[in-house]
């Protein structure tokens, strides 16, 4: 991991070439004060696939998402032992920039919270304060068009972007990611406040993203997690109420014969 | 308020299919048993009755079918719920297709009309006993997900196999000693092969009660037709050492 500014020119994923998948945990612990929330994962997430973590209320998800890009220092009791892999580098260490990590990995949330700003100004506005030198409205029309949005607003970049309906302004918030050039892309329970079309569009989304960037999902809809997700991480609560990972697999398999009876008891619903 | 499966529906709705495979099975061993019996006494009228039954058995695999799909859409089954549902969508046309051998050995029955038998039935009765015997055991073992009784049923097929090996030899020998037994002697011959086959199906079902309980398809059919291809010629006194 470098210090410096990174040309905003690179295509995604040039740089991250080294290690062999796009993030590995190594015995990742997560502790909230003295509240263990995430024991001892080891995960390795594949590059350009779509991986979905599922489990109940309380199992870790979304603290092990968060563990991926240091979103968890913004919590002040937060603190995270093991190791975080990132392009080989365990991005915890002391001369790694927090912010340079969160432009190269990317996060959307389950509510969508655009700027109160132009359509236009939500998508350039991260890159321009990121230095970004090149032909900003360029940038705006292709990160637009990534996130499946551009048609919908490219007559009206200048309105705000809380005047677009809650799928599109989860869309844009898609597109405001992208268009600061991350590898990876984390999205918390994306569709969880949307209606069932608007979350059909981000899920076929997610799919065409995945052929760019590496995408990690955590839901509560298990239904989503098999339909478009590649790898399946289960996490539940042990004993002692501390996140663990039960199972980790390709998901047609985690779906049709996982290999743990707790796997098995969550996805068919007899959990609990 | 007492507690709630949180899957109760799904459970009895699974249940309710399963049931309903055991009837369909019931109906089917019924027809393979009944249909040879009466070709047994030449019964014609035994043999239009069982003919006609195999339209209730058709509807009744549709009437499965569309539950098991309905199941699926609005269940949204996983893992071993799942396997179960396409186990017996698998299951129910291998049954299908059993009842469609009892239907052709009752055709064969009326079509012999009052031509009498080329010879007395022993081993085709014989064939019918192991293998309606076969598939019943077979369904019991799905209902209680027994995959090691599953897996030692197609042994038995190796039994089935052997008798029509010998119904063929023995039949060829009339046939070519009398030809005006071709007629008469070639339907028993399909009768055998609709038993034979009954058996091969009994094996299909077994791979799928292992598919459900291991999630993997194993292949059993090991003593196929296609590999007992030495059969010995007709003027030959050897026995083919099956």
């Amino acid at each position: 991991m470098i210090k410096t500014k990174i040309n905003m020119q690179a295509q995604p994923n040039t740089i991250s070439a080294n290690g062999d998948y796009a993030i590995e945990t190594r015995q990742l612990n997560v502790y909230y004060g003295s509240f263990l929330a995430v024991k001892d994962a080891n995960i390795k997430i594949e590059r350009q696939k779509i991986t979905a973590i599922i489990g109940p209320s309380g199992s870790g998800k979304s603290t092990i998402l968060r563990s991926f890009n240091r979103m968890n220092e913004l919590v002040p009791t937060a603190r995270t032992e093991g190791e975080v892999l990132f392009g080989g580098q365990n991005i915890y260490n002391l001369e790694v920039d927090p912010v340079e990590v969160r432009r190269r990995i990317g996060m959307v949330f389950q509510k969508p919270n655009p700027f109160p700003k132009s359509i236009y100004e939500n998508v350039a506005w991260g890159a321009r304060i990121n230095g970004f030198k090149g032909d900003l409205d360029a940038l705006v029309e292709e990160s637009l068009r990534r996130a499946a949005l551009w048609r919908e607003v490219n007559d009206k970049l200048n309105q705000s972007g809380l005047s677009l309906s809650g799928g599109q302004q989860q869309r844009l918030c898609i597109a405001r990611a992208i268009a600061v050039r991350p590898e990876i892309i984390l999205m918390d329970e994306p569709a969880s406040a949307l209606d069932p079309i608007a979350t059909l569009k981000i899920e076929e989304l997610m799919r065409d993203l995945a052929r760019n960037y590496t995408i990690i999902v955590v839901t509560h809809n298990m239904q989503q997690a098999a339909r478009v997700s590649d790898f399946t991480a289960f996490l539940t609560m042990d004993d002692d109420r501390a996140g663990i990972l039960v199972e980790f697999g390709q998901t047609n398999q985690i779906f049709t014969n996982p290999r743990e009876q707790r796997t098995e008891d969550y996805i068919t619903g007899r959990f609990g | 308020m007492s507690s709630i499966s949180p899957r109760e529906t799904l459970d009895r709705q699974i249940q309710n299919l399963l049931d309903d495979v055991l009837v369909m099975g019931s109906m089917v061993e019924q027809a393979v048993k009944e249909s040879v019996d009466a070709l047994k006494r030449r019964d014609i009228e035994d043999a239009r009755r069982i003919y006609r039954g195999d339209q209730v058995v058709n509807e009744k695999r549709y009437d499965i079918e569309n539950r098991c799909i309905t199941l699926i859409a609005t269940q949204q089954p996983m893992a071993r719920d799942l396997r179960i549902i396409a186990a017996i969508l698998e299951i129910i046309t291998e049954l299908e297709r059993i009842g469609d051998y009892a239907k052709g050995i009752a055709r064969i029955n009326i079509l012999m009309g009052d031509e009498p038998l080329v010879k007395p039935l022993i081993d085709i009765p014989r064939m019918a006993e192991i293998a309606v015997d076969m598939l019943h055991r077979s369904l019991g073992a799905f209902i209680e997900r027994d995959a090691e009784t599953a897996r030692a049923i197609p042994e038995e097929d190796d039994m089935v196999d052997s008798l029509y090996n010998q119904v063929y030899r023995e039949l060829l020998t009339y046939m070519i000693a009398d030809p005006s037994t071709i007629d008469r002697g070639n339907y028993l011959l399909w009768v055998a092969h609709n038993l034979e086959r009954m058996a091969d199906r009994v094996t299909n079902i077994c791979e799928r009660i292992v598919f459900v309980v291991t999630g993997e398809i194993l292949e059993m059919d090991i003593s196929d037709d296609e590999m007992n291809t030495n059969l010995p010629p007709p003027q030959s006194g050897e026995s083919s050492g099956q």
